[in-house]
């Protein structure tokens, strides 16, 4: 049963890797400077690996979008995306999975009446315009460099065959692994929140359920990059043929830069401690960073070359596929609940309380007193409260949502020795140990769970995300929650 | 492993155009012996010329499977063939010259030794000048756009004077039979045409090069 609703999933996976795997290998194969075979093994070895070990970042973001908290949801999300991007494909127009999944979550969101997170659309968006546009000043300033090098380097055209295979092959692997990490969101992150899996401890490793569905994930882009990627990567490698296998190694190492940092939760977390900008974790298509390398590519060298339909077909894209998929999602959920009678979402209560209020109040939110007690059912509900309410501020609305959401959590003595021996390598003794000193307690606010927790642990609630206790307290919540996804 | 074999391939493709070059002085040299009638050295030289143009050929093939068996260049591949297959076309002219001297004997007026020898020294400068590009198109591309210049010179040098040897010989009532004239004729049209393969390499290079640029 698990694996029919995760099969929408693995079917996006395995057209991705069909047809993405193109934009990493496809010149290389194309051309015939790298043989397929090897090519397809690299690509899978490495989109797995890059999936499995940095797939989080990207998928989290994804999960602030909307989080998909039923399994009939997230089959009918992926799906949905799946169709559409099918459908794109099929009118010729450069499409993304990432655009695609981002319309069918909001297409849930609205299905479920939950509130979209405007502020993470806003940062998925801005990644979609300005990936491509990096891509293209990356591809300029390697190209000026490789460019300046063999001219001073003078090297035969032999050596500089063998080089250049080894590096589309080198490059091409980094490329996988960026790949993999950026986009395993969009195959498998919508599947996160009700994730059937449970954590696998092997003694010298342990395998999150997240980690497992990436997993999954990464089997399936690889089933796609061996089976179907082959007549893609000849049309990719004819298409762009015109480009030398030198400017094709650049556009391939401009592409895999960007996906590496719009994946990397370490150059995330590095750019962010050194105060500079940080690129936000975002999927992105890998497809547009190919035309933008290319079009980088045209640019310096006069600008002739460069396709501007292509460029109005990727403007398109922005703007269709999302739209189709969210509309697709919406049409396909009212089906699956009204004539199939599957559960597509699990409805998240609202509610406020004097301990609420009062946690508000420290965020600067203040609740109007008329407010105690108010039951919301949905999130909408409540951005429909607050849209009345002339006290509160919109801006605070993913705050209040935060703090007022109900769950059920208890710390149950009884699963605690096999949690234990789940997470005994990831947490440390002391961390295990503060746990234990919330047995028995149950609570209704996740925020109340965290603060004692972390007052237990004789930790500031600020260091929460810098001590990295931010993915182990969301383990916390799922393994002890007693609603059942 | 794989730099040991390119290091072969990259010295094959030099004694290759190095085959070619040691082969562009026999031309006037040849032409010398024959105009003095030394006809033990131009017996040797046709010999020296023939044994060249059988190792071009050699070198060639081999170079031509190990890039197709290797599957090396394969964006260019076909340029490189044409490339050496061009090259070659030089050697197997000058050898055909000098044959040719050997098997019709063309009864050449010692006033035109001169001119005819001048034009062998303008084809051989635009062969030096060929192999000069050929050897930096393989390193450095843009480096052999700027030889090829020096290519067309000589071969508009070689037309100027095949045209005026062919005028000259064509106006001299000395030369009374139509025969020789056409004769004459002949030989020089055989000498300009390995400036004119010369000149149809640079012109090939001179795309390659732009192709070759990344």
């Amino acid at each position: 049963m698990i694996l029919i609703y995760l099969s929408s999933g693995l079917f996006l996976g395995w057209s991705l890797g069909a047809n993405d795997a193109s934009n990493i290998f496809g010149t290389a194969v194309g051309t015939k400077m790298v043989r397929f075979k090897t090519a397809a093994i690299i690509a899978s070895i490495f989109v797995i690996i890059g999936a499995v070990l940095s797939g989080t970042g990207a998928s989290h973001t994804l999960g602030t979008l909307g989080s998909v908290n039923a399994l009939g949801g997230a089959f009918m999300v992926a799906l949905a995306a799946g169709m559409s991007v099918f459908w794109m494909t099929k009118m010729q127009i450069p499409v993304s999975t990432s655009q695609a999944i981002v319309g069918a979550i909001i297409g849930w969101n609205f299905f479920a009446n939950m509130l979209t997170n405007y502020n993470s659309l806003i940062k998925i968006v801005f990644s979609w315009v300005i990936s491509p546009v990096l891509a293209a000043i990356f591809s300029m300033l390697l190209y000026i460099f490789v460019k300046k090098l063999l001219q001073y380097l003078s090297i035969s055209i032999f050596r500089l065959d063998i080089f250049t295979r080894a590096g589309l092959i080198i490059v091409g692997a980094f490329g996988a692994y960026s790949l993999g990490a950026n986009n395993i969101a969009n195959v498998m992150g919508v599947f996160i929140p009700s994730s059937p899996f449970h954590t696998i401890n092997l003694g010298f490793i342990r395998i999150g359920n997240t980690e497992i569905l990436f997993f999954l994930g990464g089997i399936a882009i690889a089933v796609g990059i061996f089976t179907y990627s082959h007549k893609v990567m000849k049309t990719v490698g004819n298409q762009l043929v015109k480009l030398t296998p030198q400017s094709a190694l650049i556009v391939v190492l401009a592409e895999s830069l960007v996906l590496f940092l719009f994946a990397s939760q370490t150059v995330h977390q590095w750019l962010v401690a050194h105060n500079l900008p940080a690129f936000p974790l975002v999927p992105i298509s890998s497809s547009q960073l190919v035309v933008g390398g290319v079009i980088g590519i045209g640019l310096i060298q006069g600008g002739q070359h460069i396709k501007y339909r292509i460029v109005g077909k990727i403007i398109t894209g922005w703007v269709t596929t999302p739209v189709l998929a969210c509309l697709l999602t919406f049409i396909s959920l009212f089906f699956l609940q009204n004539i199939f009678e599957m559960e597509v979402y699990h409805p998240v209560d609202y509610q406020f309380n004097p301990a609420v209020t009062k946690k508000l109040e420290s965020k600067g939110i203040k609740i109007p007193q008329s407010a105690d007690r108010l039951h919301f059912r949905n999130s909408r509900q409540v951005k429909q409260f607050v849209d009345t309410c002339n006290q509160i501020s919109s801006d605070s609305i993913h705050t209040l949502l935060e703090y007022s959401r109900q769950d059920s959590i208890y710390i149950d003595p009884h699963k605690f020795p096999h949690f234990k021996d789940e997470v005994a390598d990831w947490f440390k003794p002391g961390e295990i140990k503060a746990l234990l000193k919330l047995k028995n307690n149950r609570y209704t606010y996740k925020w109340r769970l965290r603060e004692e927790y972390l007052k237990s642990l004789n930790i500031s609630s600020q260091n929460t995300e810098s001590s990295h206790l931010g993915s182990k307290l969301d383990y916390i919540y799922q393994y002890f929650s007693l609603k059942e996804y | 492993m794989l730099l040991k074999k390119t290091k072969q391939l990259e010295n094959k493709v030099n004694n290759f155009l190095d085959i070619i070059n040691d082969a562009g002085p026999f031309l006037v040299t040849g032409l010398d012996s024959y105009f003095n009638d030394d006809e033990e050295k131009f017996d040797n030289y046709l010999e020296k010329l023939i044994k060249l143009e059988n190792k071009a050929d050699g070198i060639r093939r081999n170079i031509e499977t190990q890039l197709y068996e290797k599957t090396l260049i394969p964006e260019a591949r076909a340029d490189v063939l044409s490339l050496l297959e061009a090259l070659d076309d030089i050697i197997d002219r000058i050898s055909g010259v000098i044959r040719e001297f050997n098997m019709e004997i063309p009864d050449i007026h010692p006033k035109y030794h001169k001119n005819y020898l001048l034009l062998s020294e303008y084809a051989q400068n635009a062969v030096d000048q060929i192999i000069r590009a050929s050897r930096y198109f393989f390193n450095d591309p843009v480096e052999a756009r700027h030889c090829l210049p020096k290519v067309y010179h000589w071969e508009e040098e070689a037309d100027d004077i095949s045209g005026e040897l062919i005028r000259n010989v064509f106006r001299d009532p000395d030369i009374g039979k139509l025969s020789i004239k056409l004769h004459h004729r002949m030989f020089v049209d055989r000498i300009d045409r390995v400036a004119d393969i010369s000149e149809d390499i640079a012109d090939k290079l001179s795309i390659f090069t732009i192709k070759r640029s990344i």
